[in-house]
């Protein structure tokens, strides 16, 4: 770059430029433009995929519990293959086995990746931020009783809490207790107190919920 | 040896297993807090690539039986403070694990 050059374009000031890139971002770039450049994807099937992840929520498990809440037969079928029971209400067969987990008066179930962040993101979109922090997955294997009270969740002693550590090949959902006080809901009804968390466990589906 | 296919399943529902008290380098996934502690197999969960092959562009066959491994948290963190009844339950392919011996023969 000549001297002249410089003299006649200053630096600009770039308010929102981005932070320098991290290793493995970077990494993600050449990794990208390269599946790109070798026609492997194209750059519109990529942002398609994003589009997809983005566009889901907890609403499609929501589904499942909510069908579970009022028939007991297609409950059982979801604690048997839950797969089979996601495509029974429409949704996607998940490329993982789904495995889910039913709370009862007895026992309360809590899901936790402590090798990454593995979760069933076709069934509840894309994990919290917490999900995948070093505090949440090293601490909930460790002291559940202490994180559930940090996210305002009380559990008497006598219940049973399981953490499941899923760090392999299963993805798991949490079914929980369905709310007193919603006998007659429909399903759809009902499907709005099935929040995320509380299908990962850090909560209790709760019919006060405005 | 059979270089594709599965593994057989070595465990059934209801048996106690340890998982090896080993720290090979590279990809391993076996979280660390749960080596060599003993627990009780949940379920089969099924037969999968092992992936700390397929981290290294192998195919990871024969596939590896996979379980679900119950154990008290009371046994994992011996300073445990919650219910005695506390689980926490690892999915543990089969090459992690060995068989406990019945008590009292051992």
């Amino acid at each position: 770059m000549s001297e002249h050059h410089e003299r006649d374009h200053p630096h600009a000031t770039l308010p929102d430029a981005a932070d320098q890139l991290s290793y493995y971002q970077m990494m993600e770039v050449a990794v990208r433009e390269l599946l790109i450049e070798k026609g492997i994807v194209t750059a519109d099937e990529m942002r398609r995929q994003i589009e997809d992840m983005d566009g889901r929520n907890a609403g499609l498990g929501a589904r499942m519990v909510a069908r579970a809440w009022v028939d007991p037969q297609y409950k059982q079928r979801m604690l048997t293959d839950g797969n089979a029971a996601a495509e029974e209400v429409g949704l996607e067969h998940g490329a993982f086995k789904l495995v889910v987990v039913e709370n009862t008066r007895e026992v309360h179930n809590v899901i936790v990746c402590t090798l990454c962040s593995c979760y069933p993101r076709w069934l509840l979109g894309l994990p919290p931020d917490w999900y995948k922090s070093r505090n949440y997955r090293s601490r909930v294997v460790r002291e559940p009783r202490a994180v559930l009270r940090e996210f305002g969740l009380e559990l008497p002693d006598h219940i049973t809490v399981r953490v499941h550590d899923s760090n392999a090949d299963m993805r798991y959902l949490v079914l929980p207790l369905r709310p007193p006080g919603t006998e007659g809901w429909s399903e759809e009804r009902l499907a709005a107190l099935a929040t995320r968390d509380s299908m990962i466990g850090v909560a209790l589906a709760d019919s006060a919920r405005p | 040896m059979r270089a594709a296919g599965k593994v057989r399943p070595r465990f059934k529902p209801g048996e106690r297993v340890r998982v090896r008290r080993a720290y090979p380098p590279g990809h391993v996934r076996i979280p660390r807090y749960i080596r060599g502690r003993t627990g009780i197999v949940e379920r089969l969960c099924g037969a999968y690539p092992n992936p700390e092959e397929l981290a290294y562009a192998r195919s990871g066959l024969p596939a590896q039986p996979l379980y679900r491994v119950r154990f008290l948290q009371r046994e994992v963190w011996p300073d445990y403070t919650g219910d005695s009844t506390d689980t926490v339950d690892v999915e543990i392919y089969q090459h992690w694990l060995e068989p406990v011996p019945a008590e009292g023969l051992s």
